[in-house]
């Protein structure tokens, strides 16, 4: 008796495991910020999981196997697309025996569908210009009118999937909206008095952060996407950021800071570490605070140069 | 009558041409009305045009305006529905899908393979310089139920199916099945591709006991199945093959098989490390007999770390493998032991150090023992391209040799964009 009610307790705790995740949908995200606008959007009738952590480079994820038992018990797997993911996520996709999160099956959304995509190529492109998106810059989200796009998408296909749910997905998506325009018109109102001010970035993963604000990026810490800074460049951007009086360099936060202080160190440019995605720091909980803390810090870096 | 006519005939042109007169006239004389308010002043009558021109342009200018800034606004507007993106790619890439000929075109990739040794070795003589291997992959979705991946290795001279297999992806039951040409599921290094392993040589215990530098590769049909214990990644495969693997089974008749089984753990012990560990057991008919098989057991361990914050710049990975080899021989049962051990640390964003200690008896003969320690250094320039050196001593059991050399790698990727390696 005393071996197994231990035995008798585990299978409870496993039974009434497996019930309470069958009446939740379980949604998998590449990002957390897909993630966290599925949660906002589905409510409690769902559970998200992101693979990719908030302070993390989303290019550069492993593949791990933990990973493919995230995606085998998923009913709706949500990537960024434009190939951020393809480093990692087509064999975990493979191996995670389940049809449902199958590229062309409801189960699998590539949020970036709908949303304005920036530097879209229009010639040819070849590896000389570094890792380049074919598809387009995938870092969208970073524009808060794409987070709705994405909100959108998400809902209609939550509602797909799970019909009873519809009236709660469609209260919780317009809840959504609402926050969202009353957030863009206070980020607006902060990001006004900065309209034009010229940025450099590290990687080129702000265009979309840039013409939401209205900022203009005028270089990169990086020579070419994915190519580590160079000595060479790293003099260039610190001429550029002189000649054109860049006030900011910003730079994500899994990037080493060495460069970019020695940069600001010659030119008196100010670093301003930016957050690309939710979870980037704890205080980073979802897609609201994610541009609440990008747009203080930008603000406050501001504030030292004026 | 005639000439009446005629005279009717005049008057009626006269009086046509009268009237079309009265009509131009007032035309004309409102073509006319703005120089003629200026009336003998031919250069401010001018002016006055060129003012009129100026009002009217301007006026044009701003309505032009005025749309295009409609026009802003209400894209801006209908952000939401931009044209619609083609759907990227899940293979791995389908990179130059503009064309739609393309679009169901495999992803391929090569990747070179180019090797230099400095030193002397007469037991193990590699070439000073070659193009060890060039891989071909082209890989697709064949339906919705598979995928098929093939990997083509051209040597200098020949080429060869590394591997060629359909996996079937949506089978119930927690299922994966292949069928093709692969490379077994026995232990962990045997399962790499050349180009990834962190070595530019494969390690003595697949030399010496899996059959060659190959490793072992088999022809049959492989059935996975995942396991989940909790939220831990337990996965058990079974693999059934033709009765020859080159070096390392020969099956003389049809019904003379080869198996394989693994089962792996998987483990996150923190967001930053984790543990895998697999299982592995093979057998297979060696051919030296009517019925002698060889058995082999196979144990791997990896642990990784890498801090998902800095992971672009630091990250380390130790692993380590025992292969046991009981090989039925006329002149006697063999069991060799070989095994490795290694390190690999990153340095900085694009360098990498590693270390490896390895020992292999060889399989037909376990009083014979080779040895070797080897250090390497790597250095990624890009994504897509590979130096590495390596200083290796390695000591021979059938010769008595020691040899100390420097092997230099370079290895570069063209093509689709696959998955990184884990």
């Amino acid at each position: 008796m005393k071996r197994t009610l231990p035995i008798l307790l585990a299978f409870a705790a496993l039974a009434s495991f497996g019930s309470a995740a069958e009446a939740k949908l379980r949604v998998v995200t590449s990002l957390q910020d897909l993630a966290s606008i599925a949660q906002a959007v589905g409510g409690d009738r769902v559970e998200t999981f992101a693979l990719a952590k908030g302070y993390q480079d989303p290019h550069f994820v492993d593949a791990k196997p933990s990973f493919v038992l995230q995606l085998s018990r998923a009913d709706l797997l949500i990537v960024a697309g434009l190939e951020l993911e393809i480093g990692y996520l087509p064999p975990l996709i493979d191996q995670s025996r389940n049809d449902k999160v199958h590229p062309g099956n409801p189960g699998y959304l590539d949020a970036s569908v709908g949303a304005n995509i920036l530097q879209r190529p229009t010639t040819q492109v070849t590896r000389a210009m570094g890792d380049v998106h074919p598809y387009g810059n995938p870092h969208y989200w970073t524009d808060p009118a794409n987070g709705r796009v994405v909100a959108r998408a998400i809902a209609a296909r939550l509602t797909q999937l799970d019909a009873a749910g519809a009236a709660a997905y469609q209260k919780n998506l317009a809840a959504f909206e609402a926050r969202l325009t009353q957030k863009q018109a206070e980020w607006q109102a902060k990001m006004a008095p900065y309209a034009g001010t010229k940025v450099v970035t590290f990687h080129d993963s702000w265009p979309n952060f840039a013409k939401a604000f209205k900022l203009v990026i005028v270089g990169h810490v990086e020579p070419k996407p994915g190519i580590p800074p160079s000595p060479t460049h790293t003099l260039e951007t610190i001429n550029l950021i002189q000649t054109q009086k860049v006030p900011v360099i910003l730079v994500e936060p899994y990037f080493d800071r060495k460069t970019p202080d020695y940069i600001a160190g010659k030119s008196g440019a100010a670093v301003v570490i930016l957050y690309p995605s939710v979870g980037g720091t704890p205080a980073i909980k979802d897609y609201f605070s994610l541009f609440d803390t990008d747009i203080d810090a930008f603000l406050a870096a501001m504030k030292g140069k004026k | 009558m005639s000439n009446d006519s005629r005279a009717f005939g005049a008057r009626r042109w006269i009086l046509a041409a009268s009237a079309a007169l009265c009509l131009l006239v007032p035309a004309a004389v409102q073509a006319q009305e703005t120089p003629a308010a200026a009336p003998g002043d031919p250069v401010a009558a001018l002016r006055q045009e060129i003012e009129e021109l100026k009002k009217a342009y301007e006026e044009r200018i701003s309505a032009l305006e005025q749309r295009l800034n409609d026009l802003q606004a209400s894209q801006e507007t209908v952000q939401a529905t931009p044209p619609p993106e083609p759907s990227a790619g899940t293979t791995g890439g389908n990179d130059g899908g503009s064309q739609p000929a393309n679009y169901f075109n495999p992803a391929i990739s090569v990747i070179g393979n180019f090797l230099a040794a400095g030193g002397r070795n007469d037991t193990e003589n590699l070439p000073a310089a070659e193009l060890r291997e060039s891989e071909v992959g082209i890989q697709a979705i064949v339906d919705p139920y598979a995928r098929a991946d093939f990997f083509l290795s051209f040597g200098e001279e020949g080429a060869e199916v590394e591997e060629g297999f359909l996996t079937f992806t949506s089978l119930p039951q927690d299922l994966l099945v292949k069928a093709g040409r692969m490379r077994a599921a026995f232990g962990k290094v045997n399962t790499l591709h050349l180009h990834t392993l962190p070595w530019p040589d494969e390690p003595l215990p697949v030399t010496n006991i899996l059959g060659g530098e190959e490793g072992w590769i088999g022809t049959g049909v492989s059935v996975a199945r995942l396991f989940p214990v909790g939220d831990l990644f337990t996965e058990g495969t079974l693999q059934i093959f033709r009765g020859d693997a080159e070096g390392l089974f020969e099956g003389r008749r049809r019904g003379d098989l080869s198996y394989n089984g693994h089962y792996r753990v998987f483990a996150d012990l923190t967001d930053a490390s984790n543990l895998d560990l697999g299982l592995s057991y093979g057998f297979g008919p060696n051919g030296t007999t009517e019925s002698a098989d060889t058995r082999l057991e196979g144990l791997d361990l990896t642990y990784r770390w890498k801090p998902l914050q800095a992971g672009l710049y630091r990250s380390a990975s130790l692993r380590g493998e025992v292969y046991r080899s009981r090989r039925e021989q006329p002149d006697g049962d063999q069991t060799a032991i070989g095994w490795y051990a290694s390190g690999e640390y990153q340095l900085a964003r694009r360098w990498y150090a590693g270390l490896r200690y390895e020992s292999a008896d060889h399989a037909d003969d376990d009083a014979l023992r080779d040895t070797g320690e080897a250090a390497t250094l790597t250095f990624w320039p890009s994504e897509f391209a590979q130096l590495r050196g390596e200083l290796r001593r390695r000591h021979y059991g059938l010769t008595g040799e020691n040899a100390n050399e420097l092997l230099l790698q370079l290895q570069f990727a063209i093509g689709a964009h696959g998955a990184h390696p884990f």
